[in-house]
Order: C-alpha cells, then structure tokens, then sequence
C-alpha cells in the first residue's frame, strides 16, 4: 500500500518533470531560431575569405534550410541520445562543460543557500520574538533595505571593501592564479568562494527573515501558543515546541523557490568575481552566441529549480500531516 | 464555617488600548468592577451572553492577556495578591485553563504529545487513556493531530488536559457547547468529581441550565461586570429567590422558563452607560442608578443593585 502510494508519488513527479523540460526546450528553441543570431556566422567566426558558396554548403549541411519543426526535432533527437553539441565557445561538448562548471557553481550555490537560509531563519526567529522591541525594528530595517539592494552592485562594494581597501579576500576567480591545478588546496578554495558566496546569500536571507519573522509573530498571537502558555510553558519551550515548526512551511516555500533567483543571482555575482560557474558560462554563451551552450544551459536550470519546487513539496508533506494526508488522498 | 476562597477576584478592570480612524486611541474598558472568589470544592459557574468578559476573565487570571491591555484591581490566590510574574509561575501548576476549541491545540503535533507533554511517565500515560475512555474518545486518538477531530472531540480532549493537571483552580471556557446531552453531563460529572476532590471549578458557559443542576454558585456576568452571585438553588427555584433583574431576565429568556427575552441589548464596550450597567434596559431604573452601584448582600447572595430586597 505504501510503496503503491510512493510509485504514485514519484511517477507524477517525472511525469511532470518530463513535460517541463519539453516545453522549456521548444520555448527556447524558438526564441532561438527567432533571434538575429546567424549559426553560420558564429561558426565560421574570425576566420576570413569564407566564401558565401563556402557558407552556402554549412548551411546545407547543416539541415538550416530544413523547416522549423524538422529542426527541432532532429536537435531533440540527438538531446536525447544525450549529444547536446559543441560549444563554440570552449570546442567542448556540451554537456562536459557543464557538469565541470555547475561543480564549481555548486559549491558557491550551496554555500549561499545554506548560509542565507541558516542565517535568515535565525534572525527572523529572533525579529519575532522581540516583535515590536527595539532589536526587532533595527533588524527589520537592516532587513528591508538588504532586500533592497541589487546583488551585483552588493558584489562590488564587497570587492572594493574586502579586496581593495582591507586586502581580506581575493579580487576574483575560484583558485589562485599560477598554481598548478593539483596543488591548490580546499582552503585555497574556501577563501575564494567567500566573497562571492556572501553576495549571492544577500539575495534570499533577508526574505527569508522577513517571512519568518511574520509568521512567527502570527504564531505566538494564535490560540494554541496562549494554550501552551496557559499550560506553563516557557517562551523558549513555546518557540522550540510550537513555534519553529510551524514556522518552517513559509521558510521551506521561500528557501526552496529561491532556486531559481540562486541561479539568476550567481549569473550576476560570478561575472563581478570572475568565477568560473555555470553562472558565467551561460551568460558568456549569451553574450558570445553560444547557441547549443545557452540551450543546454536553460534546460539545465529548468531542472534545477524544478528540484528545488519538488523538494519543498516533499518537505511540505514531511512538515505537515495536513498536507501529507491531501497527496494521500491526491494519489 | 465556610472554607476560605482559594481564588479572590476584586473590582478587576480590563481595558484595551486601541486605535481609532487615522491616529486616536482610545481605551476600551471590556471587564469593570467585576468581583468573583470561588472555594476548594466549589464550582462557581458564570453566566452571560457572549462579550459579557467571561473568557477574559479566565485569560487575565492566568495572566495571558495581550501587550495592549491593562488592568486594575487584584487577583489572589489563597490570600496572596498575584502579580503577572506570579500567575507566570502559578499557570500549568497551579491554575488550568481549559479552552473554548480546537484552534487552541497545535495543528502539527499529535493530540496525545499535547495532553500529556514531551515525556510522559507511564502513570500519566494511564491516566490519560483511562480519562479518553471515559469521554469516548477511542483508543489511537491521541495519534491524530487536531485537523483530524471533529469540534466535540476536540472540547473532550481539552477537557481532558483539566483532569490530567494537579492544578488546584480549572478555568474550564465553555468545555461543553457542541457535545450531545449525555456527553455534555459526563463532561460536567467530571467537573463535578474535580470539585468534590477538593479542587475549585470556574465554569464559564452557555448552558445554563445544565450549569445550574452541576455548580454550588452561580455568578451573572453583565457588560463585563458581575450583577449576581447567588446559591445555584437560587436559579432552580425561580426568578422570585433572585435578586437582579438581569438574572430574572436571564431566568426567564430560558426556553423551559418561557422563552420571553427582555428589549435592547447589552452595551457595546465603548458606549458603556454611567453607574448600573444594565440601567438603559430596566424596569426598575430611577435616577439613582446613575451612580456607581456598589456588591451588596441580599439573602445570602451578592447583588449589585440597590434596588434588590
């Protein structure tokens, strides 16, 4: 019965899954092909005296005369052969670069995601529970003008801050420069991802604290703390007992939906740090028109956030048994 | 000789500092003057239409009203006036709350965790299926969480959470609308069975009638003050042993009593008349009643009413 109920469970994740990444993919398949980018061109680059013959038969061979729709469908095929193509840019496959590239992105991603989630919930706990007091409104405002504030202006004045003016951090890039790959060290790696990892945390953490904050202070008004307070409990048992789990479901929501404005942001805070993540690549493949780059990219991150929105959902159900019972019941 | 009260409520006032359109405030003052003591082995129950302040009542002796209410007047437990840090120590332990429904239970945690708390020994554990049998709750309730029980489960389990604390004094909040008959008298037959074990009951509820055949003492709440506190065989007898004409009118506004309610209605707690409360609906009114009615004995009961004999 319970492993039907998981089959189930699974099953319409992939089926959603699946159907996301179809439509993503024909979406930026078409913005694509509507874009003034000539492959031709791309392709062909710097190199001079190629004839418009010479450019004639790429095209042709190519299949770029083939109607739309053929088009597509022979570049899905080869997709799903797991052949994403060359980039122009790095003469790599696709795919290689960006399984080496989300590594590097990974590990700033993560960092900031745990640090600004970590963190945000924290303060928020506390803005509740002094709701009103003076640590409360400091912290608010504090909170307010960070959710304010664009990550990649926050980027550059943590370089010129920590870099140029205190000399704390490096000025860019994951590993330092003129050493061998092998002997960089993680602390090496740990004191370059700092920064960067600081700015993209700057992004959710204040959202994060804001939302809890609220719904804490909801909590503590509602009935069932004035119950639990009635039965002798402490202000910190009522928080620890009552207060933290229900305030989890909004924080989940918003640290798990940051998924995508993660992604958005390391795109920003990688290109001020010159880091070398996915961040970077895909707007480099932007910028260079990078074509099979930038489509492996997109269906990349589409299935990245659409992890983060399926974790929060299965955390939903492990939170709250009243929506445990509702996919229950769903399925 | 009559045991001393154990609970001692004197001229309490509540009031809520509000705001009105753009930047006024005002205070509203909900409870004013209300008087209450209630002995071990006793069970005083409060009667009153709703916004009368009989839950308030209960909060502010368990000191859980909100930031934006001030009160005067003392409350005392067995002769000690009780300052918020008190009743702070005093609630759980001493004092138990028995609440109206089931938002006053905690929607993500099993309804067992929340009567018996975190760690419960297994007397307790006992204790508590033995009491859940007795309400017919059955066996695997405490597993479910709150969204799962249906209104008059939920009043049976809070009533449960009263029977499970050693507390000396149960503030039990309307423990029985909602329940059928036969449920509603077990309810109450355990209240009973609290006060006859020496405990003090305040029973705070609509159903009057029923409240009438279980407490020793019943006290009439009007506008957010005490008009009567008089013997619970005042009230079975009839309007002629009571004393304020608010409990006459209460007496016979009962459906069994002839059904018959009195015009107008209970001020609103902004617009509250000066002296008698209950002035602007009674027969009786002069214009002394302008002034502050003081509790005054009247045949073995209090009464605030100078008109009462």
């Amino acid at each position: 019965m319970k492993n039907k109920y998981y089959l189930k469970f699974t099953g319409k994740y992939l089926l959603r899954m699946v159907t996301l990444l179809i439509a993503v993919s024909i979406i930026s398949f078409v913005l694509v092909s509507l874009s003034p980018v000539d492959p031709v061109q791309q392709y062909v680059g710097a190199v001079p005296n190629v004839s418009v013959e010479q450019r004639a038969k790429i095209a042709e061979y190519w299949g770029l005369n083939d109607p739309p729709v053929q088009r597509f469908l022979a570049w899905a095929g080869s997709v799903l052969h797991g052949d994403f193509g060359v980039s122009l840019l790095y003469r790599r496959p696709v795919l290689d670069i960006i399984v080496e590239k989300f590594g590097t992105s990974l590990a700033l991603m993560m960092t900031a995601w745990i640090f600004s989630g970590v963190l945000g919930f924290a303060i928020g706990c506390v803005m509740g529970m002094f709701n009103g007091k003076w640590l409360d409104k400091i912290l608010k405002k504090i909170c307010l003008i960070m959710c304010s504030i664009p990550t990649f202006w926050i980027g550059i004045v943590f370089l010129m801050v920590f870099s140029v003016m205190l000399g704390w951090f490096p000025m860019g890039m994951s590993v330092p420069q003129g050493v061998p790959a092998d002997e960089v060290t993680l602390l090496q790696r740990i004191h370059h991802l700092i920064l960067p990892a600081l700015t993209l945390s700057f992004l959710s953490f204040a959202n994060v604290a804001l939302h809890t904050r609220e719904k804490l202070v909801d909590v503590l008004e509602s009935d069932y703390v004035l119950f639990a307070k009635a039965r002798g409990e402490s202000s910190w048992s009522v928080l620890r007992r009552h207060g933290l789990r229900n305030i989890l479901l909004p924080a989940v929501t918003m640290q798990f939906g940051s998924f995508s404005e993660l992604f958005g942001g390391s795109v920003l805070a990688e290109n001020v740090f010159s880091y070398p993540g996915l961040g970077a690549a895909a707007s480099a493949a932007g910028m260079a028109s990078d074509v099979p780059l930038l489509l492996g990219i997109t269906l990349f991150s589409a299935l990245f956030v659409f992890v983060g929105n399926m974790l929060a959902n299965i955390l939903y159900g492990i939170i709250d048994p009243q929506i445990r019972e509702g996919y229950r019941n769903e399925s | 000789m009559k045991e001393q009260p154990v609970l001692t409520v004197e001229d309490l006032s509540v009031s809520f500092h509000m705001y009105d359109t753009g930047l006024e405030q005002y205070d509203l003052k909900v409870i004013s003057n209300l008087t209450l003591d209630v002995r071990p082995g006793e069970i005083v129950a409060i009667a009153g239409s709703s916004g009368s302040g009989k839950s308030l009542l209960a909060h502010a002796v368990m000191g859980l009203l909100p930031g934006n209410a001030s009160t005067s007047g003392t409350i005392a437990y067995k002769g000690k006036v009780l300052s918020q840090k008190d009743k702070e120590k005093l609630r759980g332990k001493e004092f138990a709350l028995v609440p109206q429904s089931v938002a006053y239970l905690d929607p993500l945690m099993t309804v067992g965790t929340q009567v018996t708390g975190k760690k419960p020994d297994q007397k307790l554990l006992q204790a508590q299926k033995e009491i859940f049998r007795r309400l017919h709750l059955k066996e695997g309730t405490e597993k479910l969480y709150p969204f799962q029980l249906s209104g008059g489960m939920a009043r049976r389990i809070l009533v449960s959470t009263a029977v499970l604390s050693d507390a000396q004094v149960i503030l039990a909040d309307e423990p029985t609308p909602g329940l059928d008959l036969q449920m509603a008298l077990e309810a109450l037959k355990i209240f009973r069975e609290l006060a006859d074990k020496g405990k003090a009951v305040v029973l705070i509820t609509h159903d009057i009638d029923l409240a009438f055949h279980i407490a020793d003492r019943i006290a009439v709440f009007y506008a957010g003050t005490t008009v009567e506190v008089a013997d619970a065989r005042d009230f079975l007898t009839g309007p002629q042993a009571l004393r304020h004409p608010y409990s006459k009118a209460l007496w016979e506004a009962l459906p069994q009593n002839g059904f018959r309610p009195i015009a107008g209605f209970q001020p609103y707690a902004k617009y509250l008349p000066d002296g008698c409360l209950f002035g602007p609906r009674c027969p009786y009114k002069t214009r002394k009643c302008e002034t502050t009615i003081p509790m005054a004995e009247v045949r073995g009961g209090y009464v605030r009413c100078i008109h009462a004999d």
